[in-house]
């Protein structure tokens, strides 16, 4: 690392990540966020170890059906077998290399490579070689079949692969995340959430974790999206900050931190909630049907557990890729850099699955008022991110971001509006690529 | 019922005409008089990349406006704090292809090819295309958008980003 003169850490360690604690300051080398030595290091040290979101089982609802996507740069095929269960392949085939599956999604009753045609079954066996005899009597085809990831697990739906054999199990890895996708999955009566159709993939000029921090800045909301607030004011929604609490948002909020790396927000709702809040957005033939819906939370979970679902509103991160906002909407986000300066987003809506017809229109609605391409607010957000990627073009004499807000108050009193909960993500980040040597 | 048959009908060049005048008004960004051209019931779309022939009320749209947030939509467009289109976009639409498709009560069904330029300071060029489908209604004897469908081509959005601009 080059330090330039007037580098106010010039005199320290060479890390990326320099934290005082004493002195209540946090730094973070922009090179983290420009270079690509960076972010060869962290395809091997972040997304080769943990564990990385693929998809959700309702995606495969029935035997045969299948996905392909690119997760941590390999092309793989997320798919139901004949006998009902979930894999994730490696979309490679084992002759020659190429692409086996390259339909976006369909159902299959087996994997045909176009190139010379082996074919295997959808739990990914060989099941046939054209010209099978020019093999020598050594040729094992229960040796060829497509590669599974190493490995994979889920939690209460939500499939995550892992490409280190030796990592901690899924459960043990979610930490304290598990309770707050606990608070998605409660949602529906039945405990199944489903991926709705229609799938949002985006590309951001700007570096795949400044996507991690604004997932869960607030801080960022009264100035990015004021065109937001404005447009909930405009429909009759109190969007301003109640008086001398020194609050930013219109409702208090906190940063939290879930333990390896994983972090949410965890606020009051003003925005209200499909499931199930009541605001004025909703219109007022809305309102009997979300006190509905708030009833059957209550009789289901208890008026406490009820309350914790429905009066709050939750962006959680599950580190490094994974953000799930439970804000106006579900969203379910991944992305994955493909150069220091341009990551690749995928988002989706979730959903009860039990969802009548309006519910689910209700819930799109909600969606589109803020998230998305096409959102009130995610493009803003986009601009925010990009423009900050421009800005760092200037890394070797503006080199070091602060992100100590907050730092001055305990854990526990973190809003928000704060840093802490950044700060959780950067030391994990660091502690990764420090491991790596 | 002959009215009726009257107000669902028009000539191509008059439809023409109209799609270049609403060209012409998003890429000089006048949104008031360009949102003067939709009905009070005007819903404004555009589809998934992955499913662009599906029904916003079960499938997650990029964009599906009923005219109220539309409203709204322009009315954050000319916001200076829509950082996303600010400054503006320049913008410059060909609209080719177009055809009178059919009709639906007193609507008439339009199709359009598109091709959307958009340029920023300090970004590269995003082309935009696909196609159009409109519903136009007579209000007054003058045409109007009640329904305007932009499909695009792109397996996905990809690099054009965003659609914060009207497509
Ligand atoms: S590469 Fe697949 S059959 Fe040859
Ligand atoms: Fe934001």
């Amino acid at each position: 690392m080059l330090y330039l003169p007037g580098n106010p850490h010039a005199a320290m360690n060479e890390r990326y990540v320099v934290e005082d604690r004493a002195r209540n300051t946090f730094s973070l080398s922009r090179e983290t966020l420009v270079s690509s030595a960076v972010l060869e290091k962290e395809c091997r040290a972040i997304f080769d170890t943990c564990w990385i979101y693929v998809g959700h089982a309702s995606e495969l609802a029935h035997p045969g059906d299948f996905r392909t996507r690119h997760v941590a740069g390999r092309p793989v095929i997320f798919c139901r077998d004949k006998a009902g269960a979930i894999h994730v392949l490696l979309n490679s085939c084992r002759h020659r290399g190429a692409t086996v599956c390259r339909e976006r999604e369909g159902n299959a009753r087996q994997f045909m490579c176009m190139y010379h045609g082996w074919t295997y079954e959808t739990d990914g066996m060989l099941k046939a070689v054209p010209g099978a005899e020019a093999y020598g009597p050594d040729f094992d085809k229960r040796k060829f079949g497509l590669v599974p990831v190493p490995r994979l697990e889920h939690y209460r739906g939500f499939y995550f692969a892992c490409f280190d054999r030796a990592a901690v199990p899924l459960v043990e890895y979610l930490a304290g995340a598990k309770e707050y996708i606990d608070l998605v999955v409660d949602q529906s009566p039945s405990g199944r959430m489903e991926i709705i159709a229609g799938v949002q993939e985006y590309d951001i000029k700007a570096n795949w974790k400044l996507l991690v921090e604004n997932s869960v800045d607030d801080y960022h909301l009264p100035t990015v999206h004021t065109t937001w607030l404005n447009y909930m004011k405009n429909a009759g929604v109190n969007v301003r900050p109640p008086k001398d609490e020194g609050l930013l948002l219109p409702s208090k909020g906190w940063g939290r931190d879930l333990g390896n790396g994983h972090l949410t927000t965890d606020n009051i709702n003003f925005r209200g909630r499909p499931v199930a809040r009541w605001i004025s957005i909703y219109g007022e033939d809305a309102k009997a049907d979300i006190e509905a819906i708030r009833r059957e939370l209550v009789a289901r979970l208890g008026a406490e557990r009820a309350a914790r679902i429905a009066d709050t509103n939750r962006n959680l991160v599950v580190f490094p890729n994974l953000a799930i906002n439970d804000g106006s909407s579900v969203t379910v986000r991944t992305f994955f850099p493909i150069a220091p300066d341009r990551m690749r987003v995928t988002a989706w809506c979730l959903g009860p699955a039990e969802e009548t017809r309006a519910q689910r229109a209700r819930r799109l609605d909600a969606f589109l008022t803020f998230y998305g391409p096409g959102g009130f607010a995610t493009p803003d957000d986009v601009a925010a991110l990009e423009a900050v990627q421009q800005g760092l073009a200037a890394w070797r004499e503006v080199g070091w971001s602060d992100m100590s807000r907050g730092m001055a108050k305990s854990a526990g009193e973190q809003l928000n509006t704060d840093e802490g909960h950044v700060r959780v993500f950067w030391r994990r980040w660091s502690e990764l690529m420090d491991r790596a040597g | 019922m002959s009215d009726r048959r009257n107000a669902a009908s028009a000539t191509r060049e008059e439809v023409e005409d109209f799609l270049y005048r609403e060209a012409t008004l998003l890429d000089a960004w006048k949104l008031d008089e360009w949102l003067a051209l939709t009905t009070a019931d005007c819903g404004y779309y555009v589809p998934p990349n992955d499913k662009p022939d599906a029904d916003h009320r079960s499938t997650l749209f990029t964009i599906a406006d009923n005219h109220a947030r539309l409203v709204e939509r322009i009315k954050r467009l000319k916001d200076p704090s829509a950082h996303a289109e600010y400054p503006p976009s320049r913008t410059r639409r060909l609209i080719a292809n177009v055809r009178i498709t059919g009709s639906d009560g007193d609507a008439i069904e339009v199709a359009a090819n598109f091709v959307v330029y958009r340029f920023r300071r300090d970004n590269d060029r995003r082309e935009f295309v696909g196609h159009y489908r409109y519903k136009l209604r007579r209000e007054n004897g003058a045409l109007r958008i009640a329904e305007r469908r932009a499909i695009l081509d792109g397996e996905e959005l990809g690099a054009l980003g965003a659609v914060s601009f009207i497509l």
